[in-house]
């Protein structure tokens, strides 16, 4: 393994948060193109394989996590609990992830309740983001997921999500329920 | 047949209203609506006493399925067939979306999470060595910036405190003010020169600056009968009132 390899799986091991092939670019001053093999590379040698953790591509970056399997044992570590979303959070969350940008009006339709507090907790634990303003009558906010969206539910990014289609075709009925266009999924 | 629902157990209305079509085995498309109203009814009369709050978006849907049956009741004339969209076409479309979003929402609760099921690798540095540390990276939005500042203020309680101002009115001033207002109407009823407006000191420093400005020649004070309106006329041409001010420093009387 080369010096830079080294330094590649270095950065990665002590980066807080996922790092993305620009910011290595950056840190280590080298070309994207350079980078590229290397970590192909890395994931290849810590691929999902035996050992406890691997190199998982999220939110555009790449980050060491443990294997999913290990899950009980490895909560022991933790002191606080894992965090638990309610089913009103995860709706509003999957309304958002499909449909953003989308307004707050919009989502309480879809889900024929007030969604005001649960946005506001999604906000506040940083999986919302507040994208701007809309173009019509009392410009309302619009909203759309974060990185940290894509951070929690290991996604690489939002393509990564089974499109509508896809989901429908779990369940042929849903099919007839594609009047809103979902599928131009903005890329963050 | 009643049957016993906990409306907690319900994310709204669209939700309950899933659970009564699937456990009547119905088709989403194919509602029965008569016989969903009857239930839902029955469910939102057992919740009466339940959170208004909440209660009220369950009351909304109660509305809307009683307006749809009562347009499914409706004879359907001939020529209007083509145009006559099925009552229930919103509400099936409603809740098909719906019921996408909610299984999308089983998704999620599925997929590995962080901090539940996957582990990064997390280092806490010492508070030592977090000095000099460089911030970078850091992604914020609109949301964080505006509840850092809201809870800047929180924190930063509003100073309760009654500062006294002492309020200096100068006569000067006053004279001035009169002195304007003349030189645009040459004459001015009495009442006009106090504005409504003025708190009691004004009014007396008011009044001094007229007394002044009567003693000064530059004014002159008439009135017609007893009791009647007091006007105030200029004395002096426009050119000679500049120096005026002058040797009043004296009359502040805060």
């Amino acid at each position: 393994m080369d010096n830079l390899s080294q330094l590649v799986e270095a950065f990665i091991f002590a980066s807080d948060t996922p790092l993305s092939l620009d910011r290595l670019s950056v840190l280590l001053e080298q070309p994207k193109a350079q980078l590229r093999p290397i970590v192909e590379q890395l994931q290849l040698q810590y691929g999902v394989g035996d050992r406890g953790f691997y190199l998982a591509e999220v939110a555009g970056g790449y980050q060491f996590r443990t294997v999913v399997e290990l899950a009980p044992w490895l909560r022991k570590l933790r002191k606080d609990r894992a965090p638990r979303f309610s089913v009103a959070a995860l709706e509003t969350l999957a309304i958002i992830a499909y449909r953003q940008p989308a307004t707050r009006a919009e989502i309480e339709y879809l889900r024929g309740v007030d969604s005001g507090g649960v946005m506001r907790t999604l906000l506040e634990k940083n999986l919302l983001r507040i994208l701007g303003k809309k173009d019509a009558p009392g410009r309302p906010l619009i909203y759309g997921t974060s990185r940290q969206f894509l951070e929690l539910f290991g996604l690489r990014d939002l393509t990564d999500l089974p499109t509508l289609k896809e989901f429908a075709a779990l369940d042929p009925q849903l099919i007839t329920a594609d009047p809103l266009t979902p599928d131009s999924v903005e890329v963050l | 047949m009643a049957i016993q629902i906990r409306l907690e157990n319900f994310s709204g209305p669209l939700d309950l209203l899933l659970h009564l079509i699937k456990s009547h085995e119905m088709d989403i498309c194919d509602i029965r609506i008569v016989e969903i109203t009857e239930q839902y009814l029955t469910i939102i009369e057992q919740m009466q006493q339940l959170d208004l709050d909440i209660a009220g978006e369950f009351l909304l849907m109660a509305a809307n399925l009683i307006h749809i049956k009562s347009r499914m009741l409706l004879p359907v004339s001939d020529d209007l067939v083509e145009e006559e969209e099925d009552p229930r076409a919103e509400l099936v479309k409603r809740l098909l979306e719906y019921q996408r979003y909610k299984d999308i929402a089983g998704l999620f609760q599925q997929l590995p999470q962080l901090e539940r099921d996957v582990f990064p690798g997390r280092f806490q540095l010492s508070d030592c060595c977090i000095e000099g540390q460089e911030e970078d990276e850091v992604i914020i939005g609109i949301y964080q910036l505006a509840d850092a500042f809201h809870r800047l203020l929180k924190d930063k309680p509003a100073e309760v405190f009654h500062e006294v101002i002492r309020e200096s009115l100068s006569v000067d001033d006053f004279i001035n003010q009169i002195i304007d207002k003349l030189l645009q109407k040459k004459r001015l009823s009495f009442r006009q020169v106090f504005s409504s407006e003025f708190h009691r000191g004004e009014l007396i420093v008011t009044f001094l600056a007229t007394l002044e400005l009567v003693r000064m020649q530059v004014v002159s004070i008439d009135q017609v009968n007893d009791f009647s309106e007091i006007w105030l006329t200029l004395m002096v041409p426009a050119e000679q009132l500049s120096g005026l001010s002058t040797e009043k420093g004296l009359l502040e009387y805060g």
